[in-house]
């Protein structure tokens, strides 16, 4: 579920974000974020197949938490349903949008 | 009016039924061949209304709620009521971004998503009563299209 790439908390999303697995999700990147003193955050889409508006909540709070402390949040291997539901948001403008793991962690590196 | 079917489920508001309703829902309009992009739409914005009334309607406390589906021809109609605390203010829970639950991580997108997903949407609340929303939405199968 996590890696860990210097300073950046990769985190590989399961299939389904719901209000029930989003829960899950912020309290295990809550932990392993504090927990190794990180900066970075980056969420992995690529096994996602699902995601409701509280992924959207859950998404924000990360971006708030690595912002807090100085780092940056980024997404990659968003589907076209994700997509929409970031677009919904007005999301797409402020997370840093990549289309592969690795443009996102060079990525947010440079951004900050 | 007269239904072609209906389905009536009784679940409880514990957040782990939020993915049974999604399968639920895809199970029923399976027979009128959705596209992906319906499937999604319609697996959205019930996962958006059961999470509402687990959230807001009953505050996480576990109780009933039901989510009745019924077909009409190529129309899907869905109502998800739950017997909770109700919404004071039903036009100002609609605004996209509004949220009585911010500390939650809460994004007050759901009605918005509900809203772009469905043709209809339409949501009747009273207070210590509780919620109705009833949506619709016509499904364009590749058989209607002929």
């Amino acid at each position: 579920m996590f890696e860990i790439d210097k300073d950046v908390l990769i985190v590989k999303v399961g299939r389904e974000v719901d209000h029930h697995n989003a829960e899950i999700l912020r309290n295990n990147v809550e932990k392993k974020f504090k927990e190794n003193d990180l900066k970075n955050i980056v969420f992995d889409f690529s096994k996602t197949i699902f995601m409701d508006s509280s992924g959207i909540g859950m998404c924000i709070g990360r971006y708030k938490l690595a912002k807090s402390v100085g780092g940056n949040f980024a997404v990659c291997n968003i589907g076209i349903e994700i997509r929409r539901i970031f677009d919904m948001a007005g999301l797409s403008k402020v997370f840093y949008i990549s289309d592969t793991l690795d443009n996102a962690i060079n990525g947010i590196k440079k951004e900050v | 009016m007269k239904f072609d079917n209906e389905i009536s489920i009784n679940m409880l508001s514990t957040s782990e039924n939020e993915a049974f309703a999604r399968l639920a829902i895809a199970g029923f309009i399976m027979p009128l061949d959705p596209t992906v992009e319906e499937l999604v739409e319609f697996k959205t914005a019930v996962s958006e209304a059961v999470t509402n009334a687990i959230i807001h309607g009953y505050e996480g406390e576990k109780k009933n709620l039901n989510l009745n589906f019924k077909r009409h021809e190529n129309v899907i109609y869905i109502e998800c009521v739950d017997y909770g605390i109700g919404i004071p203010n039903v036009d100002e829970a609609r605004e996209a971004l509004y949220t009585s639950k911010p500390e939650q991580e809460r994004s007050g997108m759901g009605f918005t998503v509900m809203e772009s997903f469905m043709d209809e949407v339409q949501v009747i609340s009273l207070k210590n009563v509780g919620t109705r929303i009833l949506m619709s939405k016509k499904i364009m199968s590749k058989n209607s299209e002929s």
